[in-house]
């Protein structure tokens, strides 16, 4: 009996010291913000860069960019210490959900809006940045081969199931004088629905229209006998730890795991290597439409790597306040200036110079709808 | 709560409630009725927003498409039954693997064990209950799934020719599978089951178990017929709980069963259940797609309501017996 009275007293004593200790927090907590909070808050209806913005920005989706948007985000901070940027990932599909019910200010999308979900957008002008290009390499485990070639109707097959072993004649044609082990194939890819699945089966079928019957999408119905993974990381893992494997991974992430990837076949007919200078040659090499949308997938060019993806930044056009058009013109034109330069130790790849020129130029465009109204809240 | 009965004195009403309550007592009765008829609300509500969000896929693929056994969102196929037959899969598995160990630990604690070595053993089982799902998920699929592969493979072959068996435990296999989901499921709901069976079985009467060992009962005997005819309904209605969280668990399966939607006999081969897709999927999904994963939600949500009312009819049907109707 004597025990539970103490727990009384203990419970008592902690349950008087927890309301105490909130509101001494809440206390620093609010003395820390409004000492940030001063000097931004003279911020005016300039739009030069170098006046100081406030506010929040909140945005969602690629999860292919969520590396770049975490890296650009913290050094933002000292270009606008006031104006807090917050990404939160979660797919290109939530990313567009989110930015249709209007929760968050941009998102991140692998992929032009779909037409499925246009009427989600109620006719409202979205603008299209595109912030980052990335190769996708097709990564394969084989002790004592190191320069392997594919092009893309054997990879077609092979991620078919239609070729099983390693010594296949297709693989040998694309590989002359090399010896090939008898190993069986394992197929990696992805457990989950993702844009680089999307784009890789993108590129099979434009690339092997013929041969690749799976068609394209963030999932696709893979042979029965292949090895899903979790997130680019899970593929990476199981070609990393199984014999015979072949995956797709992204590039920051094959090199992270120390993968051997594959040199694949271009429009062109030169067998490239996935690197930061090969992607960027095929999103110079591919057309861009005038809403900024483009597909470096297959591009042509003699340097181009074909497994080239990119994601945009979406933002709409008409913005209900000026301050968050002004916080999403400093930051969107952060990613495309210096944030730019952050990109190829992340292992993805800058945009060409005409298109970041072009981005750069569709800045002004976010604006806001009310013209008059300029006070910061 | 039911108004009190009057129970008239020689001067009228004696019990001072039993006219017009007073302000506290009623506003108690409102306060407490909203707060049911809301959980009632937001259930019927949760149903009504998921049907209406998974209507195109009812209309786009009509009865015999929900049901089919082709999902290929690339070509628009969304047929569910290869998930509802990985659910109904794994959960089987688990319910066989756990519940005659779980029945087993509750016997052995009340029945063999003595009480000062059980209180050690429950805290323990109670443990495994508070491991987050996902943490049971990773320790699947980085340590135990390549670890029992190699377990599989030599079942594998060994069985391979076999009529039953080979077809059961056969090639093709893998360790992220149904026989790895169903498993984990199985880690999972043990702590459910045993807790509420062992709850159940400490409720019998030791007049009878007594009685039992009085007329020369051996222990196991005694179990039979004292023990189980009183405890079978709680234990089945437990049984019929931890089944309905084995088929709601969704980032543990999510991450270990394979992410495969093929229907096979085969238990070590990779497979998929309903909260798996929906979990891996979602994020990407738009229109139809995105309709047949919250139509799989709802079929889901439907299957484990059933489940509950039987596990609650079972439970209550059992209990009205004992107390002699």
């Amino acid at each position: 009996m004597g025990y539970f009275y103490m727990q009384c007293l203990r419970t008592q004593r902690v349950m008087t010291a927890g309301p105490v200790l909130v509101v001494m927090a809440l206390t620093l907590a609010a003395c820390g913000s409004s000492s940030s909070s001063s000097p931004s808050s003279s911020s005016s209806s300039g739009g030069s860069s170098s006046s100081s913005l406030s506010g929040t920005l909140n945005g969602s989706g690629s999860t292919f960019q969520l590396t770049f948007q975490q890296t650009a985000i913290s050094s933002f901070k000292s270009v606008q210490p006031g104006l807090t940027v917050n990404y939160g990932g979660g797919g290109s599909g939530k990313g567009r959900t989110d930015l249709a019910s209007g929760v968050v200010n941009y998102a991140g999308s692998d992929s032009p809006i779909p037409a499925a979900e246009m009427a989600g957008f109620k006719g409202k002008t979205v603008l299209y940045f595109p912030v980052v290009i990335g190769p996708i390499t097709v990564s394969y485990n084989l002790p004592g081969v190191k320069n392997l070639k594919l092009s893309a109707p054997v990879l077609a097959d092979i991620f078919q199931a239609k070729i099983t072993k390693w010594n296949d004649s297709a693989i040998a044609a694309d590989n002359p004088g090399v010896s090939l082990p008898s190993t069986a194939i394992v197929i990696a890819r992805r457990s989950d629905s993702s844009g680089t699945t999307q784009n890789f089966s993108e590129f099979l079928v434009k690339a092997a229209p013929s041969v690749w019957k799976l068609g394209t999408d963030s999932t696709i119905a893979w042979p029965a006998n292949s090895r899903g993974g979790n997130g680019n990381g899970g593929v990476a893992q199981i070609v990393k730890t199984t014999p015979g494997a072949i995956g797709y991974v992204d590039y920051a992430d094959a090199k992270a795991s120390g993968l051997t990837f594959a040199s694949i076949k271009n429009q062109a007919g030169s067998y490239i290597a996935p690197s930061t200078q090969s992607a960027t040659a095929a999103a110079d090499n591919a057309t861009i439409e005038p809403n900024l949308t483009f597909s470096a997938i297959w591009a042509p060019g003699a340097s181009s790597y074909p497994i080239t993806y990119q994601s945009w930044d979406l933002v709409y056009q008409a913005q209900s306040s000026s301050q968050t058009a002004k916080g999403l013109q400093a930051y969107i034109g952060y990613l495309l200036g210096p944030g730019q330069k952050l990109l190829p130790q992340l292992g993805y790849a800058p945009l060409p110079s005409s298109l970041d020129q072009k981005a750069t130029a569709q800045l002004s465009k976010i604006g806001s709808s009310s013209a008059a109204s300029a006070s910061p809240s | 709560m039911s108004t009190v009965t009057q129970r008239a004195g020689p001067a009228g009403p004696a019990h001072p409630l039993s006219g017009r309550r007073p302000f506290g007592d009623r506003g108690f009765q409102v306060v407490a009725l909203a707060s049911g008829l809301l959980v009632l609300v937001i259930l019927v509500l949760i149903a009504v927003s998921t049907t209406q969000q998974a209507s195109s896929w009812f209309s786009a693929e009509g009865l015999s498409g929900v049901f089919s056994t082709t999902w290929n969102p690339a070509a628009g196929q969304f047929g569910a039954l290869a998930f509802i037959y990985g659910t109904a899969i794994t959960a089987a598995i688990a319910i066989i693997l756990a519940v005659p160990v779980s029945v087993g630990i509750a016997l052995l604690l009340t029945e063999v064990v003595p009480y000062r070595w059980a209180r050690p053993i429950v805290y323990v089982i109670d443990l495994l209950a508070v491991i987050p799902s996902v943490v049971w998920g990773l320790w699947g699929i980085l340590v135990f799934a390549p670890w029992i592969q190699n377990i599989y493979t030599s079942i594998g072959s060994a069985v391979s020719g076999v009529p039953v068996l080979g077809a059961l435990f056969g090639p093709p296999v893998s360790g992220a599978s149904f026989f790895t989901c169903g498993i984990i499921l199985a880690f999972m709901i043990t702590p459910i089951v045993t807790s509420l069976s062992r709850e159940v079985i400490a409720t019998v009467p030791a007049i009878d178990r007594e009685g039992a060992y009085a007329l020369g009962a051996t222990r196991l005997e005694m179990i039979r017929g004292a023990v189980w005819p009183h405890s079978q309904g709680g234990i089945v209605g437990s049984v019929l709980l931890g089944l309905g969280r084995a088929m709601g668990e969704t980032i543990a399966a999510a991450l270990v069963i394979g992410s495969s939607a093929t229907i096979t006999s085969h238990l070590f081969a990779p497979g998929y259940n309903m909260p798996a897709v929906i979990a891996n999927e979602f994020g990407e999904a738009s229109g139809v797609f995105r309709a047949a994963l919250i139509g799989l939600g709802v079929l889901l949500f439907v299957f484990t309501i059933i489940i509950n009312i039987i596990a609650r009819g079972v439970v209550e049907r059992s209990a009205r017996r004992k107390r002699g109707a």
